[in-house]
């Protein structure tokens, strides 16, 4: 339905050079500063950009001078090379297929990780810091999120200079071109050691589910019980948020340390998956 | 400058054509310098000012600008690069070694590209883990920190989906170990959790979806090819504009 317009206080005219101006209220980023503190973008932004994508183009051209991109033999499904590596940038979840089934080194935990880093400025309801580099008022976030960078780095560092032939663990020194002989260590499942400590089969499971779930169960009651103001400024469903990323996170660590240190293949073994 | 050279000057800049293309004069005052920001396509992305603090190289170390200038600098080079390639399994691998030793400039294309393409990966993370440590995230740009995780990943599939199209060994076997994780998705891939009990088969799952078929063959590279091309570039160019949009909205978060 149109909007009939009874009578305009300012007609159109076209021989008016003017416009109007109308004051709204709103907030604006701006306001209450001195107009001192701001200087032109041209030229004092726009210098700095040209310069920018100079420097970076003649680093990119110094870049191609020292090594070309790769081209390997024609693509051929009869060959499969030794080993077999995704781009650098993947390699992180090619390393995380070591410890874990592909569902989960390829696309739960990835997906976490995206889906995590989303809900990051709504789970984070700490005011300060914004525009500094502020580390004493945001300790608990700069530290995790410091781990899960690093974790990330670390994981593509392996699998880019530290796998070779079968992906197995290369040092630079070592001759890459011999294949090593497979570790004797043989791989157990967690319910597996219990039963050989005496526990019937059945009794074993129900521990191995108790574990995993123990494993949220207690860190999601640890902060709730010893740190209340973490709690409170989070409120409840952030606060259940936080902490399942935070122990889905510390999750993976814990199960590459189970693995390398205890050897255990799997944690918990149901019909549909495994952990 | 010579008297000549100042009377030509004038005597261009005063042609209805000049006049047509540029509403002012070269910006060394204050009236042209905001004119070239309201009146240029290239250059309205900018504020007419910026606060001094917005310009210290130590805050933000240009990432976010740099990375947006590699996705250009892909772009440029990405199209000189498609005169000469064809996504066929039978060609693509020579039209590549054509651009290696053929072709002037072919191969500095293809290395730019392909350092452009690294470079980009490695700034966007540089340029999050910045945001993330000035806490530039955190109101009112929560938002605008979404798009940036949608413009990560969309940075990551571009790469993914290049890493293909020269059809070596390298290439074929990245694809297919990636592929061999969207074969392992719960619910949506065959062997993955649930999979089977939602009736995927390695003919109608998600991998099969990606690729075209069950192994990586002439169907995914025409796939990866127009997705690498036309499809994840013409979202990533929404999703730019839409943070660009957002930063002159929400205000640069700098010191204050």
């Amino acid at each position: 339905m149109a909007i009939e317009i009874k009578h305009e206080i300012f007609p159109k005219d076209p021989k008016k050079s003017y416009g109007l101006v109308e004051l709204v209220k709103g907030t604006s980023p701006i306001t209450e500063k001195e107009p001192e503190t701001t200087v032109f973008s041209w030229p004092n932004l726009l210098f700095i950009e040209l310069i920018a994508i100079l420097l970076s183009t003649a680093i990119l051209i110094v870049l191609t001078m020292i090594s070309g991109a790769p081209l390997e033999e024609m693509a051929s499904p009869d060959t499969t090379p030794n080993p077999m590596k995704a781009p650098w940038y993947f390699l992180g979840l090619q390393e995380l297929l070591v410890f874990f089934d592909p569902w989960l080194a390829g696309v739960v935990l990835p997906s976490f990780i995206i889906v995590g880093m989303i809900l990051l400025p709504y789970i984070d309801v700490n005011p300060k810091g914004v525009g500094q580099y502020n580390y004493s008022d945001r300790k608990f976030a700069i530290w995790t999120f410091s781990f899960g960078l690093a974790l990330w780095y670390i994981m593509i560092v392996v699998g880019v200079y530290f796998r070779g032939l079968d992906w197995q663990w290369y040092w630079p020194w070592d001759n890459w071109e011999l294949h090593k002989p497979p570790s004797g260590v043989s791989l157990i499942d967690y319910s597996v050691i219990l039963t050989s400590w005496g526990i019937s089969k059945s009794a074993a499971q129900l521990i191995a589910y108790a574990t995993v779930l123990g494993y949220f169960v207690v860190g999601m009651t640890i902060p709730f019980i010893f740190f209340r103001n973490f709690f409170k400024s989070l409120g409840f469903a952030r606060y259940n948020i936080t902490m399942m990323l935070f122990l889905l996170m510390m999750g993976v660590p814990i199960k590459i340390i189970l693995r390398l240190v205890f050897n255990i293949k799997y944690l918990l073994v149901t019909p549909f998956f495994k952990i | 400058m010579a008297d000549w050279m100042e009377n030509l000057k004038n005597k261009i800049v005063e042609t209805q054509v000049w006049k047509s293309i540029f509403r002012h004069g070269y910006p060394d005052t204050d009236t042209n310098r905001a004119l070239v920001m309201f009146s240029n396509v290239l250059l309205h992305l900018h504020p007419v000012k910026v606060r001094k603090s917005a310009l210290r190289i130590r805050y933000t170390w240009c990432l976010g600008g740099l990375t947006f200038f590699m996705f250009i600098l892909l772009t440029i080079t990405g199209v000189f690069l498609m005169f000469y390639y064809v996504p066929d399994t039978r060609s693509a691998y020579q039209n590549i070694k054509d651009l290696q030793y053929a072709i002037y400039f072919g191969n500095l294309m293809r290395d730019l590209h392909r350092w452009g393409a690294h470079a980009m990966v490695f700034l966007v993370w540089l340029h999050m883990t910045r945001v993330f440590l000035t806490s530039s995230y955190k109101p009112p740009r929560e938002f605008n920190w979404v798009v940036g995780v949608l413009l990560l990943v969309l940075t990551l599939l571009l790469s993914w989906t290049g890493y293909l199209l020269p059809w070596d060994q390298l290439a074929l076997w990245a694809v297919t170990v990636g592929s061999k994780m969207a074969e392992a998705s719960p619910l949506i891939g065959y062997s993955g959790p649930f999979g089977r009990e939602m009736g995927m088969r390695v003919d109608n799952d998600i991998r099969f979806m990606l690729l075209g078929g069950t192994v990586v063959g002439q169907s995914t590279l025409l796939r990866f090819y127009v997705l690498h091309c036309v499809g994840l570039p013409l979202l990533a160019t929404v999703f730019l504009a839409v943070h660009f949009w957002r930063i002159r909205k929400d205000g640069f978060s700098g010191p204050l």
